[in-house]
């Protein structure tokens, strides 16, 4: 019934141009097509901020001006890369406009920048979408204006030649042009822009990269983002939203080579406009999002928690960087979602070990009692280290630097907290384990691990992958922050002795120690 | 001078080191050689761009080349010798509104005297050249004297002086250092790649449209997306990608800071 109720009350982007006949009969239509009167100065906003919804009813002519500066920024904890960017920041900032506007667009190139620039906007009819008009000198500005004759949610980007390298640079953003009638109004809007960046140096190898041509090329990237660098919807960049409120997430693809799978774990998108046009689309899990494409998707937040954003094609979220965070507030509710209810064994060929009727019970019982009051733990509230008391100065910086490694490294897997997740990945938080074999510890992280293990009296075997690229400083680091973080207290690492290990232990290619725990 | 000099020395001697046993070497200093220049030998230059009624390749006659871009303190002659090239006398028409830009006062160069000239108008340049006795290379000659890579004529075939090449292409642009600073190419010659963008005198003639998807070739220009390579004769070098871009981009009269120049001189 619930989920009924949703779909009802779904609102219809653009369901009103389908009535134009109503509107005319009704005096409120915009079928004579007025000419735009007056002249504003567009609001840009930088990622994740959306420009507020325009509450003019009327087409008008807009001043956008958008500057290209060619500025280091950080890709990663520890990594830079000399982005080539629309506004200062990849991506580029939002522009919002209205569907008959006219605007005049001016395009000023950086006199400290290096190369000549342009805009291609998908929004513009006409050859090059703008390219030809806005190709800029450093230094120098260019005026061109178009109408925006279509509503929908468009990529600009740079197309100077080679269009591939500043396009890989960060040289994307997006345009939106609103319907006549407005969008429905939503409590949050928020804007995402995936990428991927081809370094010379491996995922995250420290130190100011350099682009990769060959890797481009292959279109193997070494880094696939969102919104411009690892981590940038994470933590304290998380997006927020509490319980009950809508939520429409602007998402472009800037690519330049690779289709995003974008998908929120544990959202149904109540609607989405694939391809940013005006079909709208019901209950979708992921939507693709090709290469110079973007999506509108709106959902409304259900149960409280923490919801990551991946492209689904997921190597690239573990390993290259594409998630983010969506933390939701408020009141539990248990009986969309009941959150663990009960863990037993199970003895195999579907034989339960614990009785059966005991099993039901508890089950049943949390859905019985009040439902959406029932106490379950409150939602997490993302990550919050708790360090020992008994770091010394020089271990407390490097529980610092030891974050920023966990952070982009172990956490998806052992959870922002330490927790791990039950049955599956074993915790660090008061692991007995970690606490008793540091060494092991530090051989898990260089060679990953494989076969069983038990931590605090519960077995688990899975695969851990090595992580050998990890310098002796960041694994030595990392360590530090584990054993003394959210109620462990003991003796860090030093880069020497992760080093000690590292030389004692050769890696074999392709094979993973049988276990770093012996 | 005198630094540049020995530089360019030291740049032959190593030049000579490290080519030892192999079958190429850099062509002598010939008698008739002017003063901090080096013989480039004639050669072939492929466009990156041409139409189908415009020749694959272009033959280039053997020429003199500064081995530096010219210098602060050098064009600081130049202005002093001719006051209509002074940042007040300059006219609109020759030279916009950057020209000279960063200088103190007409005769007050805001860089060290031997970092290079920057923030000219190819007007400017032209006209410097001119007054040495020289002239403007054409981008067939720079693009064949650029072609070497420090140890080989056809630079295009080391793949480690490609991605040197490209890197500096991506790295942000700075105030230009001074000139030398990087390694003589196989003829002797610094900087052409690795410290600034150089005029040349037909730098608009393979004009592109600035979408470089559109540029298909010559004068072709119905096609987008990714069409920019289709009449490409190399879509793999990006840096010559770049630098057809950076020249399109201009106009005789645009001072920019990173856009310097150097001359030629016939046989």
């Amino acid at each position: 019934m619930i989920q009924m109720k949703r779909h009802m009350k779904i609102a219809t982007f653009l369901g009103i141009s389908a009535l134009p006949g109503f509107l005319l009969a009704t005096g409120v239509g915009f079928a004579a097509e007025p000419a735009p009167s007056g002249t504003e100065s567009a609001v840009l906003t930088e990622a994740p901020a959306v420009p507020p919804p325009l509450t003019r009813r009327h087409a008008t002519n807009v001043v956008v001006n958008l500057e290209v500066k060619e500025t280091t920024k950080r890709l990663a904890d520890g990594v830079e890369y000399p982005f080539w960017t629309f506004g200062g920041d990849v991506p580029g900032n939002f522009i919002r406009i209205r569907e008959g506007d006219t605007v005049e667009f001016h395009l000023h190139n950086d006199p400290n920048n290096k190369m000549p620039h342009n805009i291609d906007l998908h929004a513009v009819t006409g050859p090059g979408g703008g390219a030809e008009s806005s190709f800029t000198a450093p230094g120098h500005s260019s005026r061109f204006s178009f109408q925006a004759l279509n509503a929908g949610l468009y990529v600009y980007h740079c197309a100077t030649a080679p269009v591939g390298l500043h396009v890989a640079n960060g040289m994307y953003g997006l345009i939106l042009v609103e319907p006549k009638e407005g969008l429905p109004p939503v409590d949050h809007e928020y804007y995402i822009m995936q990428g991927e960046f081809y370094t010379l140096g491996k995922f995250g190898e420290e130190g100011l990269q350099a682009f990769d041509m060959e890797k481009a090329v292959d279109e193997k990237p070494n880094y696939v983002v969102f919104n411009g660098s690892v981590g940038s919807l994470m933590g304290e960049h998380s997006l927020t939203a509490k319980v009950g409120e809508k939520i429409r997430l602007f998402v472009g693809n800037g690519g330049p080579n690779l289709r995003s799978s974008f998908h929120v774990i544990g959202i149904i998108f109540d609607t989405v406009y694939q391809e940013g046009g005006t079909a709208p689309t019901h209950n979708v899990q992921t939507t693709v999002i090709p290469p110079g494409g973007a999506a509108i998707v709106e959902f409304t937040a259900k149960v409280p928690g923490n919801y990551t954003l991946v492209d689904h094609a997921l190597f690239r979220a573990f390993n290259k960087g594409a998630v983010g965070r969506l933390t939701v507030s408020g009141p539990a509710n248990t009986l969309t979602y009941s959150g663990k209810q009960a863990d037993t064994l199970y003895a195999g060929d579907g034989k339960p070990a614990a009785p059966a009727s005991k099993l039901q019970a508890a089950v049943a019982s949390p859905v019985a009692s009040t439902p959406i009051t029932a106490s379950l733990k409150p939602a997490a509230s993302g990550q919050t280290d708790i360090p020992s008391a008994s770091l010394s100065a020089a271990e407390r910086a490097q529980f610092e630097r030891g974050r920023g490694v966990y952070m982009q490294t172990c956490f998806v897997c052992h959870q922002a907290n330490g927790q791990g997740v039950p049955g599956q990945i074993p915790p660090l938080a008061k692991s007995d384990l970690l606490m008793a074999d540091k060494a092991g510890a530090i051989r898990g992280v260089l060679q990953g691990r494989n076969g069983e293990v038990t931590v605090n009296g519960k077995k688990y075997n899975g695969i851990m992958i090595p992580f050998g690229q990890l310098k002796d400083e960041q694994v030595a680091d990392v360590i530090t922050y584990v054993r003394n973080n959210w109620g462990n207290s003991g003796e860090g690492a030093t880069p020497q002795e992760v080093n000690a290990i590292r030389k004692a232990n050769p890696e074999v290619a392709g094979k993973l120690a049988s276990s770093p725990f012996e | 001078m005198n630094g540049h000099g020995l530089m360019s020395l030291a740049a032959l001697l190593m030049l000579n080191v490290g080519l030892s046993g192999q079958e190429l070497s850099a062509p002598a200093p010939t008698s008739g050689t002017p003063a901090d220049m080096v013989l480039i030998p004639s050669g072939v230059y492929r466009p990156l761009f041409r139409a189908a009624s415009e020749p694959k390749e272009v033959s280039v006659q053997a020429f003199y080349l500064d081995k530096f871009p010219v210098t602060t303190g050098e064009f600081l002659e130049f202005v002093r010798a001719n006051p209509r090239w002074r940042r007040s006398q300059v006219k609109p028409l020759f030279a916009d509104q950057s020209y000279l830009k960063n200088w103190k006062a007409d005769l007050e160069p805001g860089a060290p005297l031997n970092a290079a000239a920057t923030d000219v108008s190819w007007f400017a340049a032209k006209a410097y050249a001119q007054w040495k006795g020289k002239r403007l290379l054409t981008v067939a000659e720079w693009e064949h004297a650029a072609g070497a890579g420090t140890t080989r004529p056809d630079g295009e075939n080391d793949a480690a002086f490609r991605q040197q090449v490209l890197q500096w292409y991506t790295t942000l642009g700075a105030a230009p250092g001074p000139v030398g600073a990087n390694p003589a190419n196989f003829w002797g010659v610094h900087d052409l790649h690795g410290l600034i963008w150089e005029w040349v005198l037909d730098f608009n003639s393979a004009m592109v449209t600035g979408d470089s998807r559109a540029d298909s070739g010559g004068l072709e220009r119905g096609l987008f997306c990714g069409a920019g390579a289709q009449g490409a004769r190399e879509v793999a070098n990006y840096p010559a990608f770049m630098r057809l871009g950076f020249r399109s981009s201009l106009n005789a009269n645009y001072c920019i800071h990173n856009l310097g120049f150097r001359c030629a001189k016939d046989l």
